[in-house]
């Protein structure tokens, strides 16, 4: 299905899809009044832009210093180029250990590289330790968005779900109460396993430590009580120094949920004594949209979701409508790169309004970038943009008055362009809208009537 | 009409031209009681954001040279329109031979607003327009051209249309929940993403009827025309104006 078709679909739930809506407006009135308080807010996005740019043009570099630093400080460093090797990596660790068990701490890669079925697959039950990511992970969904995975579900659907899978009482929707049952349960899950993965925020190539930040503390905990941590990183997740922390840590949380500080932010360096950690730098597709000059930029991202929370598309139509592991707008940009053909309705997912890019905490120009692939999409015809010239070229002659309008404007003027790409419109802007009166006359022949 | 007064070229939108001929007069008699010379180069025809946008930039190589050889003459292009004026601006494609005139109008090319504001220098206008206002934001308008600031940003606020508008006596302002949320037109959006668009332009108008807007008004017509569309076919109340229109009228 493309967007529009899952868009549509959103929409019919109108009550859902206004609560939807006014959910994530909340979060990012919340986003727009803290950061507001930082009176340097600006300047702090300027900076966190020039740190990402010079990681990506010296990403080999940092990457390198941050192995022989990690090494040294007793992480197990290893390198998967794409989402099997990393899959196979994780999976070689857990039976080594003859782990059956594992707990996962939020981790938009592993949810890119589809690690948690793999893992089933082979035999190794994943639990989720995350709030909302357990609670889709109960429902055998991916997470809808990728700082609330939930944010699809109203209470009241959580509360059913709860009554299912952890008897709690029926009706009950008080999320106290929901949250004490989470807990309780998660809490044997967390004692049972002897391998806990989390991703990773940061990677500081000064000191070889890693960073990861979670409003619960599930990592911690998973990894406290763990012998074996591995941490899953985008090879985009570099610092230069431990001290560029203190732009991201204060932009980061501020922009995904309006909050000051993420509650814990974990610096991991090096294992206790009897324990291990391993660390997956994965690539996957990361180098290729390094080398594509005019997205290169799109790495910058830190998965803060602000430019969800403000997309005014991405809160009417869902995380789900866009098919893909990072949704809103800068899914729709990172996504092409990884199939052009499966994403292709993305990048015209949007009307260019520009707030993602004003949002945006490492200044990404998503929008102008979401131009940009429309431009590729069109060259390589992808379904969606084939569909789009053949609708148009069809509906010029059903509409006589987009027929008489494009033809003036054709006589007059387009002469190098498919006119009919302009005017078919009229055929499906009539659906839900009134066309406006048409004039007895333009303006060029009031023009020339009275003026010249 | 004075002696130095700017020669300004006035750009009339494509849809304007053919739908909205009034606000192509209102702009061209705002600007001439603003003391312009003014211009309607004909031979102009669209800009060719509409197939740009929709991902063929490469064929709009033609119309863009057609626009920048029809404009050349002028020290100003003026348009009543924030989205065409930055697609001139910022989506043109590189045209080969004409590097320096392209560059001389990416500079001279003003949205009518900005213009008023930026280049002829008027602070307040004196006028009378009793009406309640409510303003439409157009994005490309307010995040391309900087013609307010946009609640994303911390910067101090600013819109250039409201301190026009405001000084008129009589106009009340209507104050919005959102204040620079996009409509939904965003060109062919309007009819691949219909069903987001017409929601999207649903829920702008709503935000406009709570606060009691009587008038709505923006700097682009494209955006008015989506809202206006939705609005009559659900019989509202609403009116609805090009800036131009309001200042013109304000003026008389």
């Amino acid at each position: 299905m493309t967007h529009p078709e899952n868009a549509a679909e959103f929409l019919k739930d109108s009550q859902k899809a206004k609560w939807h809506d006014e959910t994530l407006w909340f979060v990012r009135d919340k986003r727009d009044k803290v950061s507001k308080g930082i009176p340097e807010w600006e300047q702090l996005r300027e900076l966190a832009s020039g740190i990402k740019n010079n990681v990506l043009a010296n990403l080999a570099d940092y990457l390198e210093e941050f192995e022989r630093n990690a090494t040294k400080n007793g992480i197990i460093v290893h390198w998967a180029a794409d989402s099997e090797e990393h899959n196979r990596l994780v999976l070689e660790i857990l039976q080594q250990q003859n782990c059956t068990a594992v707990v996962k701490s939020k981790s938009i890669l592993t949810e890119e590289c589809h690690l948690n079925p793999y893992l089933e697959k082979h035999g190794v039950d994943v639990v989720d330790t995350d709030l909302g990511e357990r609670i889709v992970q109960f429902l055998n969904q991916p997470p809808s968005h990728i700082v609330l995975p939930a944010i699809h579900l109203k209470k009241g659907e959580i509360s059913e779900l709860f009554h299912e899978k952890l008897h709690t009482e029926k009706g009950n929707e008080d999320p106290a109460y929901l949250t004490q049952a989470a807990r309780i349960h998660l809490r044997e899950k967390f004692f049972a396993a002897k391998v806990a993965i989390t991703g990773v925020n940061f990677g500081i190539a000064e000191t070889g430590e890693f960073v990861v930040c979670t409003n619960e503390g599930n990592a911690d905990m998973g990894v406290h009580l763990a012998q074996v941590h591995i941490a899953c990183m985008g090879i985009e997740k570099i610092l230069p120094r431990r001290k560029d922390l203190g732009v991201f840590l204060r932009l980061l949380a501020r922009s995904a949920t309006g909050q000051p500080i993420t509650n814990y932010n974990s610096h991991f360096r090096s294992p206790s004594p009897g324990k291990e950690i391993h660390i997956i730098l994965v690539d996957n597709g990361r180098t290729a949209q390094l080398a594509r000059e005019k997205f290169r930029n799109s790495l910058k991202c830190i998965r803060c979701g602000a430019c969800m929370n403000t997309c005014p598309i991405y809160r009417r139509s869902g995380g789900f409508s866009y098919n893909s592991t990072v949704p809103g707008p800068i899914g729709s940009i990172l996504s092409p790169g990884l199939d052009l053909k499966k994403h292709s309705s993305l990048p015209f997912a949007s009307t260019l309004c520009g707030s993602c890019t004003d949002v945006c905490p490492v200044k990404i120009n998503i929008h102008e970038q979401l131009y940009e692939w429309r431009q590729e999409v069109t060259k390589t015809q992808g379904e969606f943009a084939k569909g789009l010239s053949m609708k148009l070229a069809n509906g010029i002659f059903k509409s006589p008055l987009a027929y008489k309008i494009s033809g003036s404007l054709m006589r007059n003027a387009l002469k190098s362009l498919p006119n009919s790409l302009i005017y078919h419109p009229l055929n499906i802007w009539g659906k839900n809208r009134n066309l406006p009166d048409a004039p007895k006359e333009s303006f060029q022949q009031w023009y020339r009537k009275n003026r010249s | 009409m004075k002696a130095n007064s700017p020669s300004v070229a006035l750009f009339i939108p494509c849809y304007v031209d053919q739908f909205y001929p009034q606000v192509g007069i209102a702009t061209l008699e705002l600007l001439e009681k603003l003391g312009c010379t003014v211009t309607y180069p004909s031979g102009q025809t669209c800009c060719g954001q509409p197939l740009a946008n929709a991902g063929y930039a490469r064929d709009t190589v033609g119309t863009a040279r057609h626009f920048i050889e029809t404009f050349n003459d002028y020290d100003y292009v003026v348009c009543p329109s924030g989205s065409c004026t930055l697609h001139v601006k910022d989506h043109f494609p590189a045209i080969d031979g004409l590097e320096k005139e392209q560059k001389a109008l990416e500079h001279k090319i003003y949205e009518l607003i900005e213009f008023i504001s930026d280049v002829l220098k008027i602070e307040k206008l004196e006028g009378k327009f009793p009406h309640r206002v409510g303003f439409h934001s157009s994005c490309h308008g307010q995040r391309g051209l900087h013609l307010s600031s946009g609640s994303e940003l911390n910067q101090p606020p600013f819109n250039k249309a409201r301190k026009l508008l405001e000084n008129l006596e009589g106009l009340d302002w209507v104050e919005l929940s959102r204040t620079d949320e996009c409509c939904g037109f965003g060109g062919t959006f309007a009819v691949t993403e219909e069903a987001l668009s017409i929601q999207m332009g649903k829920d702008r108008l709503g935000d406009h009827l709570k606060h009691k807007t009587e008038i709505l008004t923006g700097g682009d017509m494209s955006c008015i025309m989506h809202l206006q569309g939705i609005a009559t076919r659900s019989k509202q109340e609403l009116k609805f104006l090009h800036l131009a229109e309001i200042l013109n009228q304000a003026l008389s």
